[in-house]
């Protein structure tokens, strides 16, 4: 993992007066709520339904456990006991006090973590695949490379007025588990047939309101040439991206206005001429990043299976976990979606559970994942049952990964100023509805955002649902066909919405229509792209 | 006009107020320039060595693209003074230093107790720019 | 009936102008009649609230009902957590908000 140096320490030290600093002038007075808003903001400090709200970056979704106990402990000492694990591998605490505020940035600084850009028009927090160092496909390691991005990115003085927030991931497999290309930059770590290392830049994707598929503008930028690119990219948006209308200001829009080859073409010259200017970091810093995210100590010769005679725990092993590169060990995904629960969130006891769980059984790592769970990544096999029999007793043993119950689901109006709708009821009735038949029904992801920003990730689920202000009144529009891996689509609209019950009766005949329709193993989103949207829809209007 | 409330270098500054873009490429004799947000900096650059005073121009502090305008007219060798104008706020004039700005002349004067503050907050910075400071990626590797 | 609403600048909590000063239950919320803008600027000013904003409500026999489903979520509390709201003990005080 990779380990602050004294520079990265002064650096969020810095912030956190910097900080105290800005809330100072604004609770005196000297500056308005407007000036001060921008500057919150890009502290990931948001005014919600109920409270201030702290989002907390978690970088590539990466967590030691004294991280992650810290932010256990967080959620006691400055809000009510809980936080919320969101899709872009961060945390949220919903009942923050502003004075206090500075004081949680301080704790943090404790632990090497902060809140630095994790909201406004700036580089966000770089997101990766939450199995990085573990995964059997993956060329390297990408998190050096999210890590020199995150450096790069922090307080980068020419990017922090953005046409509109920037989201960045960096995958290294062929498998993306990380939704890269529907982000602002996705990044592929590869090799070319010469064996030398580069990236592949996907530009232009995105969800929200007008979601895109971001097209690769360049599939190999030698790799210590990736921050100059990166750079490129960042300054031909910051040019000109739009800025007269706010839901035209993400560079999607800007990708697609120009085409894809004339933005190409911009950023080519601008990438040439930045070449020159010897911004890209020296290759020790590379090196020097990766030596941190060396192989922890695995043993050899460990037993490479597990007694299965539980049958609880048997199914639980084969639903949540995964092959790890190394014999005698698994990555274990903890499911924060219990039947009725609310997607994301983990009690302070909880998250300190796992705290314990990764210093005692996973080399001190966990990873959170954009679909809003907690990976183990480095589990010996012969240690699977007992960490399991641990988390069944914390209420943490839910078998459903990539299952209907395995919901993301942004918070909603419930908690979230700007939805127009509630997510997590939805969700809750959902799971509680289909929990009994999740395994019979298998791989179907299921996303609901309360609004159209698309914070659950909507248009890419299997099965998708967007919450809508009808006069008043809460509606759900169901589309189907969403997906965010390597063939990443987006999901189309069924036809007219439903209210909170409706939708829940809804989803339950989709998934009908699917196991009637079903041949051999498909999965719900291979019979749909087969069968189409006809028997669907006949189902649920018919 | 606002005063120049801050000010990083010896020479004389230039009393002219800048023309726009458009008027300065046919006035052979001006020597100052006022680019607004949505002016393409790179326009000057064949006029760089009759430039003394670049202003750049933030009508509302959100807007970004005077940070780029900066950074490139820097690192074409812009060596004339450099002014932020307009919605300068005291969160934003230590990264506008650092895009090359040398003078700042906020509409509404800043506190200087936060503005020195401001300038000093952090001692070392990740990224080269053209502000002559050295990155921690090089103070780490010598 | 038009009522005031906003957050505590320092806590974030939810407030809601009684008249007189900002209070955290809605049903001490007042008709503010034409006077809206005037008291909402002046008790922005005065940092007493932030992003406040007026609603339209109604006043029934429960109380004052915002109009909005939204402002009733923020009158009471998340209903997905009844034992965060402002009132844990009533397990029918979410149908209020529906």
């Amino acid at each position: 993992m990779y380990k602050y140096d004294t520079y990265d320490q002064a650096m969020v030290d810095a912030r956190v007066a910097e900080f105290r600093d800005q809330v100072h002038r604004r609770l005196e007075g000297h500056i308005t709520e407007d000036q001060f808003k921008p500057l919150r903001l890009m502290n990931g400090l948001y005014l919600q339904l109920h409270a201030y709200m702290l989002r907390v970056a978690v970088p590539y979704g990466t967590l030691s456990s004294a991280q992650m106990r810290m932010l256990g402990d967080i959620a006691d000492k400055y809000d009510r006991g809980y936080g919320h694990f969101t899709t872009r591998q961060n945390i949220q605490y919903n009942w923050i006090k502003l004075e206090e505020a500075p004081d949680i940035l301080a704790d943090l600084a404790t632990v090497e973590m902060h809140a630095i850009q994790t909201s406004g028009n700036c580089i966000r927090n770089t997101t990766s695949d939450q199995y990085a160092g573990a995964a059997a496909d993956e060329v390297v390691d990408p998190r050096p490379y999210a890590e020199l991005i995150r450096q790069w990115s922090t307080f980068h003085p020419e990017f922090n007025f953005l046409p509109r927030k920037f989201k960045m991931a960096v995958i290294a497999s062929e498998t993306d588990r990380a939704a890269m290309r529907l982000h602002d930059i996705g990044i592929r770590i590869l090799r070319n047939a010469a064996g030398a290392l580069g990236a592949a830049f996907y530009v232009g994707g995105g969800m929200g309101r007008t979601p895109m598929i971001a097209p690769c503008i360049r599939d190999f930028v030698p790799i210590d040439q990736m921050i100059t690119y990166s750079e490129a990219c960042l300054r031909v948006y910051n040019r000109y991206g739009r800025r007269d209308n706010k839901y035209k200001a993400r560079i999607k829009i800007l990708v697609h206005e120009l085409g894809k080859d004339e933005y190409t073409r911009q950023v080519e010259a601008e990438f040439a001429h930045l070449l020159t200017q010897n911004i890209e970091p020296p290759g020790a810093e590379l090196e020097r990043i990766a030596a941190m995210f060396a192989d922890p100590p695995f043993e050899a010769g460990v037993p490479d299976s597990f007694e299965r005679s539980d049958p609880a725990f048997a199914l639980w092993a084969d639903t949540n976990c995964l092959p790890h590169k190394r014999p005698g060990y698994i990555a274990v995904t903890i499911s924060l979606k219990p039947a009725g629960g609310i997607p994301g969130d983990a009690s302070a006891d909880q998250i300190r559970l796992m705290a314990d769980l990764a210093r005692d059984y996973s080399f001190d790592e966990l990873r959170v994942t954009h679909a809003q769970n907690i990976v183990l990544p480095h589990v010996r096999k012969a240690d699977l049952y007992a960490v399991w029999q641990r988390l069944e007793a914390a209420g943490l043993g839910t078998a459903n990964l990539d299952r209907i119950g395995d919901i993301i689901a942004c918070p909603g109006l419930d908690y979230c100023s700007l939805a127009n709708a509630r997510s997590i009821p939805v969700a809750q009735k959902i799971s509680q509805r289909l929990a009994p038949r999740e395994q019979e029904i298998g791989e179907l992801k299921l996303k609901i955002s309360g609004c159209i920003n698309a914070c659950g990730h909507h248009h890419a689920g299997h099965i998708g649902i967007l919450g809508v202000d009808r006069k008043g009144v809460e509606n759900y529009q169901l589309s189907l066909g969403g997906c965010e891996g390597a063939d990443t689509s987006l999901g189309q609209i069924t036809g007219p919405g439903f209210d909170e019950d409706g939708i829940v009766d809804a989803v339950e005949k989709a998934t009908q229509v699917y196991l009637a329709n079903k041949q051999g193993s498909e999965r719900f989103l291979d019979t749909y792209r087969r069968v189409g949207m006809a028997p669907f829809k006949e189902a649920l209007y018919g | 006009m606002a005063d120049v409330q801050f000010r990083f270098r010896n020479d004389e500054p230039v009393g002219d107020p800048g023309v726009t873009v458009d008027a300065f490429g046919e006035q052979s004799n001006a020597s100052a320039v006022r680019l607004e947000p949505g002016d393409d900096a790179r326009d000057l650059l064949p006029h760089l060595d009759r430039i003394r005073l670049i202003e750049v121009n933030f009508p509302v502090f959100g807007d970004g693209r005077g940070y780029s305008a900066a950074r490139i007219l820097r690192e074409a060798g812009y060596g004339g003074e450099l002014r932020a104008v307009g919605e300068v706020l005291v969160d934003q004039i230590a990264h506008m230093r650092r895009c090359g700005f040398d003078a700042f002349a906020p509409e509404v004067p800043l506190d200087p107790a936060d503005a020195e503050a401001a300038f000093a907050r952090y001692g070392d910075v990740y990224q080269p720019t053209t502000d002559g400071r050295a990155p921690i990626w090089q103070l780490r590797h010598g | 009936m038009k009522i005031l609403t906003g957050n505590d600048l320092k806590t974030g909590a939810v407030t809601w102008w009684d008249g007189v000063q900002w209070s955290l239950h809605v049903e001490d919320a007042v008709d503010v009649g034409e006077h809206a803008d005037t008291i909402l600027a002046r008790e922005s000013a005065a940092r007493r609230v932030n992003a406040a904003y007026a609603i339209e409500a109604a006043k029934d026999e429960d109380g004052v009902r915002p109009a909005h489903i939204k402002d009733r979520i923020r009158a009471l509390g998340p209903t997905v957590r009844a034992d965060l709201t402002l009132k844990p003990a009533d397990p029918d005080a979410g149908n209020w908000v529906i």
